[in-house]
């Protein structure tokens, strides 16, 4: 990637600095031991199971359908799920989960064949793709961390995994794998600053998305359905 | 000064304000409201006075090695192929961006909620050059329809209207034909808003934490509309108050947390995005191009005084939601597009004395809101020091009101000091005083409690108060 132009910083800096009581701009600093560190002890020792009835817990908070599968029932679970939202048009991400999971027979063959239309993310296409999602009934990703504490899913952008399936169709499906549920997003966070610790490239866009969009700006009256989804709905696949 | 909002005196905002049944009674509403979520979502991690000492401790450390940080994360940013502007006045801010909008020969820009934008006139200049500028948040939407409209809550900027007045202007602007029911109307914004995102050149965001390790910004939202500004525009353009950073992911999650929170009760909104650069070149969503606009505006002022911690702030409205004067005269008093608690600390340091040496006096100086602020800033204590600056150095009071410092000097137990600040609003505590949920608060809120020890508050108004003052400098 081409480095980027950084405009007007010698100036801001050392005004910056200056104020700090420093004369120049200090170029190495390390962050301390924080005093305190409550928020991993949140959920601490909670096993799989207790740690998926407190997201399913919350999910009734936050305008969430859950529903529970395992890995041989996920297609039907699925195909039933998706119907109940009103059926296609469909968009998925083009993420190999979905074969591993035993879902590329619906997604190239049972819902085509039934006249369900639907589009499997394709970078070679370009912006058809955001006309697909805009114009999606349904659209389904898979999440790629968990949070338990708010029912969050953590979603990470990369080539086949476009961000607009998320938000542009009028409805929501998230396949959780039941391995992906961690207490908070402490553990999330920690897990991409160990990444970026180790060199690595964070996503261009990382979601952390707690069910569907809402707003509470007339007269403090909660609405669910705004810019992003109107609804939303998690099936979490037992996978262990 | 950009971040004014009209030109009327203090004491005849705060008469309109109070003159505002319905605003007063929306504002008296969305305050317990929010307040007893904040509540619960506090009593339901069970420690967290641990939490706000993080916070605390995370601003503290952040703000000392500011330059550091920001040199990072400027860093960061251009590795990963964007563009940063560091812009020592609003002037410079607005003009770096006017000039890549010109660049980009945009017509059209879609904005999410960003109070930074507001603070440096974005949309006036952006406006000025020919360009449409359309606000997405919801509220900041309604605002922009109904005239520009200013807000007057830091996160529920249209709190001061009502449904039937939102139809109305939706009617007018918008050729909508359905009722003031909330669903219709916010389902009426999300199709004509759908066609702006999809059509803008530009997105442009605020940044509610950026990331210095990885050159990353963080935007929390509940409506998605920072998504969609952010994926469909070929440019984004974000802008930052300099102190709006923290070094690591594991810091951004912890002030995530705390300000969900404390903002809306809620455990995290509904979107927590964190973008960094441009999108890949294998990516199909997400801009080709992005630029960073760091301001600094007036803060880099503030570091090294004793007003150094109220650059701590998050925006959660924590304190505008637990304030008693606000509470009675509503966000547009205070003149500014910060209000409340913060604002009557913040907005005299960006804005100068001359426009809000006013500010500093609209409190009872209850410390409310010093209880309330989730990363700990004291912000009674710095109204105080307002006073303070505002009687001795700036000799803009009279001797006598040098003696009602040293009232003020007793803090908020003193009986003295208490009738002076609830003479403006006899009905201010009422609704606080006889709620049980607050009377039964933990730990921060033992300060609210003790207020109901206090004298009944005399009746006279405000105004009247506020116009005495203000010519004779009495003591009361
Ligand atoms: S001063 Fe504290 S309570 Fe008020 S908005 Fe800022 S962070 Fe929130």
């Amino acid at each position: 990637m081409k480095r980027g132009r950084i405009h007007r910083r010698e100036a801001f800096l050392n005004q910056v600095a200056e104020r700090l009581g420093r004369k120049a701009y200090a170029t190495n600093v390390q962050a301390p031991q924080w005093r305190h560190q409550p928020q991993w002890t949140v959920f601490q020792g909670y096993s799989e199971d207790d740690l998926l009835e407190v997201l399913k817990t919350q999910c009734a908070a936050i305008h969430t359908d859950v529903f529970e599968t395992n890995k041989e029932q996920l297609p039907l679970t699925l195909q039933k799920v998706v119907s109940r939202y009103g059926g296609g048009p469909v968009v998925t991400w083009n993420d190999p989960r979905f074969a591993e999971y035993g879902l590329s027979h619906l997604l190239y063959h049972h819902w085509r064949n039934s006249g369900i239309h639907v589009h499997i993310w394709d970078p070679s296409l370009g912006a058809v793709n955001i006309t697909e999602a805009e114009q999606a009934n349904i659209g389904i990703t898979f999440s790629d961390i968990t949070l338990a504490e708010s029912g969050t899913v953590v979603l990470f952008s990369d080539r086949g995994k476009g961000r607009t399936v998320s938000f542009l169709p009028q409805n929501y499906i998230c396949i959780i794998p039941k391995s992906t549920i961690v207490p908070r997003m402490t553990q999330a966070a920690f897990y991409i600053h160990q990444q970026v610790k180790a060199g690595k490239e964070v996503a261009s866009c990382i979601n952390f998305i707690t069910g569907p969009s809402n707003s509470a700006d007339i007269e403090m009256n909660l609405v669910v359905g705004v810019h992003g989804p109107v609804k939303a709905a998690y099936v979490v696949v037992a996978d262990g | 000064m950009s971040m004014k909002i009209g030109e009327e005196p203090f004491h005849a905002r705060v008469k309109s304000g109070i003159d505002n049944s319905f605003m007063r009674g929306a504002v008296a509403g969305a305050q317990e409201r929010l307040h007893a979520r904040r509540l619960k979502a506090a009593a339901e991690l069970g420690n967290w006075e641990e939490w706000r000492a993080l916070g605390e401790e995370i601003r503290q450390h952040t703000l000392a090695n500011l330059d550091f940080y920001l040199f990072q994360l400027s860093e960061n940013v251009a590795k990963r192929g964007g563009h940063v502007f560091f812009a020592q006045t609003a002037e410079e801010a607005s003009q770096y961006i006017l000039d890549v909008a010109m660049e980009k020969q945009a017509k059209k820009i879609v904005k999410s909620k960003s109070m930074v934008t507001e603070e440096i006139q974005l949309n006036a200049v952006l406006e000025k050059a020919g360009c449409e500028v359309i606000e997405t948040d919801l509220g900041e939407y309604i605002l922009q329809m109904d005239d520009h409209d200013p807000p007057s809550h830091i996160v529920a900027p249209a709190l001061h209207k009502n449904k039937e007045q939102i139809r109305d202007v939706f009617r007018q602007k918008l050729a909508y034909d359905k009722t003031e029911k909330p669903e219709e109307l916010a389902l009426h914004a999300r199709q004509t808003l759908r066609r702006e995102y999809l059509s803008a050149d530009i997105g442009i965001t605020g940044c509610n934490f950026a990331i210095a390790e990885s050159g990353s910004i963080t935007l929390v939202t509940n409506e998605g509309n920072a998504d969609l500004v952010t994926a469909l525009p070929k440019t984004q353009i974000t802008v930052m108050g300099m102190e709006r950073i923290v070094p690591t992911f594991a810091e951004m999650e912890v002030l995530v947390s705390l300000l969900t929170r404390s903002a809306v009760g809620q455990k995290l909104t509904s979107y927590i995005t964190v973008l960094t650069g441009p999108r890949h070149l294998e990516e199909v969503d997400g801009p080709e191009e992005f630029h960073l606009v760091i301001v600094d505006n007036g803060r880099s002022n503030i570091l090294g005084t004793e007003f150094q911690p109220v650059l701590q702030c998050i925006r959660c409205a924590a304190c505008v939601n637990v304030c008693p004067v606000y509470r009675h005269i509503g966000g547009h008093s205070y003149g500014s597009i910060y209000s409340g608690p913060i604002g009557a600390v913040l907005s005299p340091l960006l804005g100068g004395y001359d426009d809000y040496k006013e500010l500093p006096y609209a409190s009872t100086l209850c410390a409310a809101c010093t209880e309330a602020c989730p990363v700990k800033i004291p912000l009674h204590e710095l109204l105080h020091k307002h006073r303070q600056v505002i009687v001795e150095q700036e000799g803009r009071a009279p001797i006598s009101e040098k003696l009602a410092m040293k009232a003020f000097g007793l803090g908020a137990a003193s009986t003295t000091f208490y009738k002076l600040g609830s003479k403006m609003a006899p009905s201010v505590l009422n609704p606080f005083t006889t709620n049980e949920r607050i009377s039964k608060g933990p730990g921060p809120l033992k300060a609210w409690t003790a207020i109901r020890e206090f004298p009944a508050p005399e009746k006279e108004r405000f105004r009247d108060w506020f116009h005495h003052r203000k010519k004779a400098g009495d003591q009361p």
